[in-house]
């Protein structure tokens, strides 16, 4: 399957000596990030000499290479390169499942959430598992995946002051964007509930769960299955 | 095989066993992290002719203090402008020397520099983390921030006199108050007015720095039009704006993405000499083009990478005051 449309909105933008900015737009869409996807795995299986690593955001990719061996202009020629290249039906990205608790302290929000948008705590959490979540990108800190999806009726702008110290683990949400974190870390998204599935692992072969492009499920969990999860590891 | 143990007898903050880095995990939201001052790293260890990235300790202002309580083992300590103690008789601030059971390290802040590092002729032992012993300061993850208290083991460790003595301080290392910037990757939230001012304007250090990044203070340069960019990636030397106009550099533990503009990025060779100023250190920034950078940077790897295989060699040791 080709899209001819790739080139509408392409812009190289140089970044110091040492990496190249491509943005395939100025606003979140699914097209633009499928792009990024689409050039990030193309580099990850036909890298250019000099490349160093691909870093895929909601629109854009970053892409470092060594200044040593290759410049700018080269990079971008071999970029170029891969965008004209017909693009391959995308991997749909493997489904990975995420449990989830939302119970009592685990949750501390998610009566503002219900109230604010008039609906039970109960209704909240089955729109929360109704999402069909995709990892958009991870960004911030090690292991923070931004999933978008969160259906619209869902949807509340950021808190308007941060929480300190939100424990690892926390289901968050804020506008179209769910998250897992997985560092203690402040944070103004709505706290909604705490995941026992480890999304940022130790030194194992895979230690981040998600790949970009990844499609999330979240299963609910009670906190008896909640502790003994944790507890097996 | 002979082993060394240090202990900790005090630690100010942001003392952390570094290595190489983590490089190829920014996909993943993880930062090389790595020593601030990459450079005076790989010349503390080259100076024992170690591999340039072998782990050691990353000691801020805050300084350090280390009492040697088994075996015995050549270190070298080079970065900045300290002060290092051998018991009570000061060294050169560049330096490599031998410590045995009983001495005590002491190294504190000196005359200039803000970053200093401490590499041993033997293998630190220290938790691993994705493959890295660097320490990610946010999380703590890897090998770690000291503590007072704590041991710091050393495995085959050897004593080297064939290698004690000053350790030259190349001109590169010294802190640098003009830097080169690339203009972008985001400068187009900023009218030319801005980016004339940001580019003629002094700047200071402010005291909101760590590993993570510096703040700036300078002219307000703010910008224009919705700040609704989606998040971007950032790099280490990012100049990132805030809406009130505030300029940030990220560091070595920087932030992966963020949805500041980027104003402009430091060419990565003069980051270093930007971390070994401190804070209220006035400092401008000097437009360069992509491709110059580039060609600066080659012009420039043939010397450093000579003065390096000299010092692994353990060659002539000129003195700071002698270059």
């Amino acid at each position: 399957m080709t899209n001819p449309q790739h080139t509408t909105f392409t812009r190289f933008r140089a970044v110091a000596e040492h990496a190249v900015l491509i943005e395939f737009g100025e606003m979140i869409s699914e097209d633009a990030n499928a792009q990024v996807i689409h050039l990030d795995r193309a580099l990850a299986g036909a890298a250019f000499l000099g490349f160093r690593e691909a870093v895929p955001a909601y629109v854009s990719l970053l892409v470092e290479f060594d200044p040593l061996v290759t410049d700018h202009e080269t990079v971008r020629q071999a970029i170029e390169t891969h965008l004209s290249a017909p693009r391959l039906k995308l991997h749909p990205g493997t489904n990975r499942d995420v449990l989830a608790c939302y119970d009592g302290d685990f949750a501390p929000d998610l009566a503002a959430v219900a109230e604010q948008l008039g609906m039970t705590i109960e209704a909240v959490i089955e729109t929360h598992l109704s999402g069909d979540y995709r990892v958009f990108m991870y960004g911030f800190a090690p292991g923070y995946a931004y999933l978008a999806g969160v259906p619209a009726h869902l949807q509340l702008p950021r808190k308007p002051a941060a929480t300190r110290a939100v424990p690892a683990g926390s289901v968050l949400i804020a506008g179209p964007q769910c998250l897992v974190s997985t560092l203690t870390m402040p944070t103004g998204w709505w706290i909604i509930g705490r995941s026992p599935t480890r999304i940022l692992g130790d030194n194992s072969d895979r230690p981040f769960l998600f790949d970009v492009g990844d499609r999330v499920t979240f299963r609910r969990i009670d906190r008896s299955a909640f502790d003994a999860q944790l507890a097996a590891g | 095989m002979s082993r060394a143990i240090f202990s900790v007898v005090s630690a100010g903050p942001h003392v952390t066993i570094q290595d190489g880095g983590r490089p190829g995990l920014m996909r993943f939201g993880v930062p090389a992290s790595g020593p601030m001052d990459p450079e005076a790293f790989a010349i503390a260890n080259a100076a024992l002719g170690n591999l340039d990235e072998a782990p050691g300790l990353e000691i801020s202002l805050a300084g350090v203090t280390l009492d040697c309580v088994e075996g015995a083992v050549t270190v070298a300590v080079a970065g900045g402008g300290f002060q290092v103690r051998i018991d009570t008789d000061l060294q050169g601030s560049w330096t490599v020397a031998t410590l045995r059971a009983g001495s005590r390290l002491t190294v504190t802040a000196g005359p200039w520099g803000s970053w200093t590092y401490l590499t041993f002729a033997g293998a630190l032992q220290a938790n691993r983390w994705l493959g890295s012993v660097a320490t990610h300061g946010p999380s703590g993850l890897g090998g770690g921030k000291l503590v007072a208290g704590q041991q710091i083991v050393i495995a085959d460790a050897r004593v080297r006199p064939d290698r004690e003595g000053v350790i030259p301080c190349p001109v590169t290392a010294r802190p640098r108050r003009e830097v080169k910037v690339v203009l972008g990757p985001q400068e187009r939230f900023f009218p030319a007015t801005t980016i004339d001012r940001f580019l003629s304007s002094p700047f200071a250090l402010t005291d909101a720095y760590d590993r993570m990044g510096v703040r700036l203070a300078g002219p307000p340069l703010p910008p224009e039009g919705r700040l609704d960019m989606p998040s971007e990636p950032i790099v280490r030397g990012s100049i990132q704006v805030s809406g009130e106009g505030h300029c940030t550099v990220l560091l070595a533990d920087h932030q992966t993405t963020g949805g500041y503009p980027k104003i402009a990025t430091i060419v990565s060779d003069h980051i270093n000499g930007l971390v070994q100023l401190r804070s209220r250190s006035q400092l401008s920034f000097v437009p360069t083009t992509p491709s110059a950078a580039v060609q600066t940077l080659r012009a420039k790897r043939e010397v450093h990478d000579r003065f390096m295989e000299r010092l692994r060699l353990g060659g002539s040791k000129p003195s700071c005051a002698q270059r």
